[in-house]
């Protein structure tokens, strides 16, 4: 039970260390600006979450995300229609990808990291140089401002519940959970693994389209390497959630609280801290393994 | 034609085959000039990567998850430090040296022990562990003046008959790596705990130490490659590593040695090592843009483990 809720002990750790440092930023305002990259991050790890959920993993996520930023701030805007066909082919490049690796029993960790290499080449022919402008309505979205609260902790509650009912609620969502858990009982009982692989590659295709799309909405314009960090970003987002690598075992909702542990300990909370730049990495990957430590303190006194 | 048979049937002969076909194509294209200075270039560039890539060789065939993306951080501060105890003078190479592989041996000793005491992946200990060493090395490198001494710099480049010294002793190496490999009670242990951890540890495999002495083994090995890229390219720095997160775990993979772990092999290391420079030459050769030459090394590693297929299924 106590297992289910590390993820969002987690976050709680790290927003009683931001109240604590800085009172202020606990407020309306304070978390626009604070959660303002979490969306995408969200939406990333979500992605990633879909291929774990397989017992695979993506590691061209962070590239397809700036490739998807690139098409999102110049075809979207000036040709809307090339934009979507653009963007709904990427999704079908992904189910291809799902197809592939099923069919040849490949790694994805090679296939996926050869796929890193095109995004981010595709990307760079796009968007030779920075810049580009995202689509108006998509700005309008992501700056709409919502009573109460804040629209990046809306956003995050519509995703995590979405892909919760999705993913934990539906059979098909078993079914596509159960690749990874038991894919031989599941072939056995007459299911086609080639199709989950699909399904399951394609979500996490879409999902990376949406980060790639909400990151443009809030930046503004482009780059090439604007999504590479999020390979890694999104892959530890799916752990601290309480995510496995094999077996099937993952959580949408912890995912998502993940995400935004993840992007709050990124940057407000080292600025509150007074961390000098030399040391922000450091101070990010201390706090990674700090929470992670506090999970496997609560985990044992729960045996 | 039997022996062609047992010959395409070995796993680490699909690299060769590219490594070749790639050397072929670009030579066809220049008209034979270069063929044999591009094998020089390819061979000394090849070197940092199989070194590596033997290192994470080693990890990975522990079985699934693990993976050891500390890497890049890793040969960048071992090559700061390399350089600083150095100090520009020719006597104290092998001190530098020494400290290098201290450096790179005790990060991947702090790796195993966060994975250890804190049971999380390897891949997010690593990863965090990557952020921390990141940091010490900005902080570290700093102001620093970091030139390699002549006499280390000259030996990295150094080469006989067109063939560099470096590789020459990085075969010797990677022999020896193929021995501990299949002739030790290291390299069994290893083979056996990544097939299935449980059953070596029933046969009294010591899955703990094996383990801490592979990560501290591939730690070492990213110190030395950090030593040895600061000689090559006469001066250490911060983003000397980076290219080396990706490369040392694709190496190892079109290499022929399995991801889900147990099955390791050293040759390939060695072949894909050769195929991914060769391929970059190739492509500059060509004189192709920055974006469609990633967009062709990507589908090239796709297409290359396409057609390698992947194993069957074991279980």
């Amino acid at each position: 039970m106590l297992r289910g809720l590390l993820p969002a002990l987690s976050l709680a750790l790290v927003l009683i260390a931001i109240a604590w440092l800085n009172p202020r930023a606990i407020s309306y305002f304070g978390f626009n600006l604070m959660l303002n990259l979490a969306i995408p991050i969200a939406l990333a790890t979500i992605a990633q979450m879909f291929v774990i959920a397989g017992n695979e993993l993506d590691l061209s996520i962070g590239t397809f995300v700036g490739f998807v930023g690139c098409v999102t701030a110049t075809w979207l805007r000036d040709a809307p229609l090339i934009g979507i066909l653009v963007l709904l082919g990427s999704i079908g490049v992904y189910a291809l990808l799902g197809a592939l690796i099923h069919l040849r029993n490949l790694p994805s960790i090679v296939v996926t990291l050869g796929m890193s290499f095109v995004w981010q080449g595709l990307a760079i022919l796009i968007l030779p140089k920075p810049g580009g402008k995202a689509p108006d309505w998509l700005l309008a979205t992501m700056s709409f401002k919502p009573p109460y609260i804040p629209f990046p902790i809306l956003a995050a509650l519509l995703i995590a519940v979405v892909v919760h009912f999705g993913l934990m609620r539906t059979s098909y969502g078993v079914i596509l959970r159960g690749s990874g858990g038991n894919a031989a009982a599941l072939r056995r009982a007459g299911w086609s693994l080639l199709r989950t692989k699909i399904v399951l590659f394609a979500l996490t295709g879409l999902f990376g389209v949406l980060s790639g799309m909400a990151l443009i909405g809030i930046t503004t314009s482009a780059d090439a390497n604007i999504g590479n960090g999020y390979t890694l970003l999104s892959i530890a987002g799916v752990i601290l959630g309480g995510g496995e690598f094999v077996g099937g075992r993952v959580s949408p909702v912890g995912a998502v609280i993940g995400a935004l542990t993840l992007a709050l300990a990124a940057s407000p909370l080292l600025t509150f801290m007074h961390i000098p730049p030399d040391w922000q990495v450091a101070a990010n990957g201390a706090i990674l393994i700090i929470v992670l430590a506090a999970r496997v303190l609560i985990s044992r006194r729960e045996r | 034609m039997t022996s062609v048979r047992t010959l395409l049937e070995k796993p680490w002969i699909w690299s060769f085959v590219g490594a070749l076909a790639v050397w072929a194509a670009t030579i066809a294209f220049t008209g034979g000039y270069g063929a044999g200075g591009m094998v020089t270039a390819a061979l000394s560039l090849a070197v940092f990567t199989v070194i590596v890539g033997v290192g994470q060789m080693f990890v990975i065939t522990l079985g699934p998850g693990n993976v050891d993306l500390s890497l890049p951080a890793n040969i960048g501060l071992a090559s700061a430090v390399a350089m600083k105890v150095m100090g520009g003078s020719d006597s104290m190479i092998a001190v530098g040296l020494l400290a290098a592989l201290a450096c790179g041996a005790a990060i991947g000793a702090i790796n195993y022990l966060l994975i250890w005491a804190l049971r999380i992946p390897p891949i997010i200990a690593t990863l965090s562990a990557s952020f921390i060493i990141q940091s010490v090395d900005i902080s570290y490198g700093r102001g620093l003046q970091i030139k390699p001494p002549p006499g280390f710099a000259d030996f990295t480049n150094w080469q006989v008959l067109g063939i560099p010294v470096l590789a020459m002793l990085t075969v010797v190496f990677t022999i020896g790596a193929a021995l501990a490999l299949q002739r030790m009670i290291y390299g069994r242990s290893v083979l056996a705990i990544g097939q299935n951890i449980r059953a070596a540890w029933l046969a009294g495999v010591n899955v703990g130490r094996i383990r801490f002495l592979t990560y501290t083994l591939c730690g070492a090995l990213g110190g030395i490659d950090g030593a040895l890229l600061a000689g090559y390219f006469r001066g250490a720095n911060v983003d000397i590593g980076n290219e080396y997160l990706l490369a040392s775990i694709a190496v190892v993979v079109i290499g022929g040695t399995s991801v889900a772990g147990g099955k390791a092999n050293v040759p390939g290391v060695w072949g894909a090592g050769l195929f991914l420079v060769l391929l970059l030459t190739m492509l500059n050769t060509f004189g192709v843009s920055a974006g469609v030459r990633l967009v062709l090394t990507g589908l090239i590693i796709v297409g290359v483990i396409t057609a390698a297929g992947g194993e069957k299924a074991v279980r």
